[in-house]
């Protein structure tokens, strides 16, 4: 069974049509990339994956996106229990207004768990997959705001995997970055993809190319093309794909 | 366009001059041989380095490319392609160069029976017609034209093949021209080698237009 599936679904946000039929199955421990022009509907779609859409005026939906086989919009469904299952990292870093430790188990608190040891722990192993142990363990402390851009992402990546979620959602979570920063988030989506299903919104290619192992192209809200990331960038299928990928677009 | 495409359309110009000269070489390769002018043949000697300089440069234009503007798709398979067509094609030039050197040291004119006899014309004639037709094929991205080379190798090596029992045969008749049997001998080798690249090559630009990888497939796969 497919990890993620979304079925004839479609977005409105009133008359506009933003995703139109989108058919998509995604399995688990891998990483699928998103790509396409600005306004072509993947960062709508991706929002769909953990309701961040729905609070957007006019928005409407139609078809079914079901998780391990259960209907997200189901509702019996709470959001927040959906959101620990879904965790998102987003394009500009955003640590909270506070200590790295805080920022960590900002999730777990809400959750009411109070346990020092237990936090420590989380802290310690959610840091350490972020690869940000080492660069912060003696400063735990200190204000998340006081850390490098890198170091921020990959904060808010530790942040996202503190509360255990299955599914891992990133809005171009490297584009604001350096190149070396880049290198590292991009190093550390191969090595989560072992324990996370991980989906990535990107306008690199390279580094769509580079990370991931599906990659779906959208135009115009339509998912175009969906395949081995191998084969849409070798030999796409579609027309539209290869001018899009090849920079002959428009 | 796009800076790429600016790049490709520079590679595909640099390598179609290329591929030009190869033919020239071959055709005056085989006019020397006809005529035993010893002046065409070292020209083509002189021009080889030409060929490998021309050889040199698409290599590292290639690699550029590659570095700075990371092709995909048919972009990359372009690349690809036209690097390995530029080994095919300096290994070509090789050829031209090594039947010229046979007849720069030829003592005397070829004889005509010989020449007639090993079927040495309509082999070379074969060949430097396929490399102008994948040429035709590469630039207008035409893979039928592509697919007729397949058969046409296979009409070499048949040549190819009875090389060693026509010469033979030759020596027994002319058992004093045997450095001159032994010259066109090679030469055909060398032409059979030269349809191979031709073939080589014809794969290369249905790889790059059609993303078929042809290498070590069946002729029934092939001709489909």
């Amino acid at each position: 069974m497919a990890k993620l599936d979304a079925e004839k679904v479609n977005v409105y946000y009133g008359d506009h049509h933003i995703i139109k039929d989108v058919n998509l199955s995604i399995q688990e421990n891998t990483v699928t990339a998103f790509i396409g022009p600005s306004g072509c509907g993947k960062s709508t779609f991706l929002r769909l994956l953990n309701r961040m859409n729905d609070y957007i005026e006019n928005f409407k939906k139609t078809g079914d996106i079901l998780i391990d086989g259960g209907d997200i919009y189901d509702k019996k469904v709470r959001v927040e229990d959906l959101r620990k299952r879904v965790g998102m990292v987003f394009q500009k870093p955003n640590p909270f207004p506070k200590s790295i430790y805080e920022n960590v188990v900002y999730g777990l608190r809400i959750q009411g768990i109070k346990d020092k040891s237990k936090l420590d722990a989380v802290v310690e192993n959610s840091l350490k997959k972020v690869a940000l142990w080492g660069e912060v363990k003696d400063k735990l402390q200190q204000s998340a705001l006081a850390l490098s851009g890198g170091q921020q992402q990959r904060l808010c990546i530790a942040r996202t995997l503190a509360v255990e979620p299955t599914i891992i959602l990133m809005d171009e979570p490297a584009s604001a970055l350096d190149p070396i920063s880049s290198a590292k988030i991009e190093d550390l989506i191969s090595e989560l993809k072992e324990n996370f299903t991980i989906i990535i919104v990107t306008h690199n290619m390279q580094q769509a190319s580079r990370v991931s192992d599906k990659t779906a192209f959208f135009y115009l809200g339509e998912l175009v093309e969906f395949g081995d990331t191998d084969q849409i960038f070798t030999k796409p299928v579609k027309e539209l794909t290869q001018n899009y990928i090849t920079g002959r677009f428009g | 366009m796009t800076l790429l495409e600016v790049e490709l359309q520079k590679m595909k110009s640099e390598i179609i001059s290329m591929w030009d000269l190869v033919i020239s070489q071959l055709n005056k390769a085989q006019q020397s041989l006809v005529s035993f002018d010893k002046d065409i043949a070292l020209e083509v000697i002189a021009n080889e380095k030409r060929v490998n300089g021309m050889e040199l440069k698409i290599d590292r234009d290639g690699e550029s490319i590659i570095a700075l503007f990371n092709p995909v798709a048919i972009d990359l398979r372009f690349v690809l392609a036209m690097l390995k067509i530029n080994y095919n094609l300096e290994r070509t030039g090789d050829i031209a160069k090594g039947i010229a050197k046979c007849i720069v040291n030829s003592d005397q004119p070829f004889d005509e029976k010989l020449l007639h006899d090993t079927q040495i014309l309509i082999m070379f004639e074969e060949a430097t017609d396929m490399l102008e037709d994948v040429l035709e094929s590469f630039r207008n991205e035409d893979t039928k034209i592509a697919r007729t080379i397949f058969k046409r190798d296979k009409f070499l090596d048949e040549i190819n093949k009875k090389i060693d029992l026509n010469v033979a045969e030759y020596i027994r008749a002319n058992p004093t021209n045997i450095e001159q049997s032994l010259y066109i001998h090679s030469s055909i080798r060398k032409i059979e080698r030269a349809g191979d690249q031709a073939k080589n090559i014809a794969e290369e630009i249905i790889f790059y237009v059609e993303a078929k990888v042809l290498k070590h497939t069946s002729k029934k796969n092939i001709e489909e």
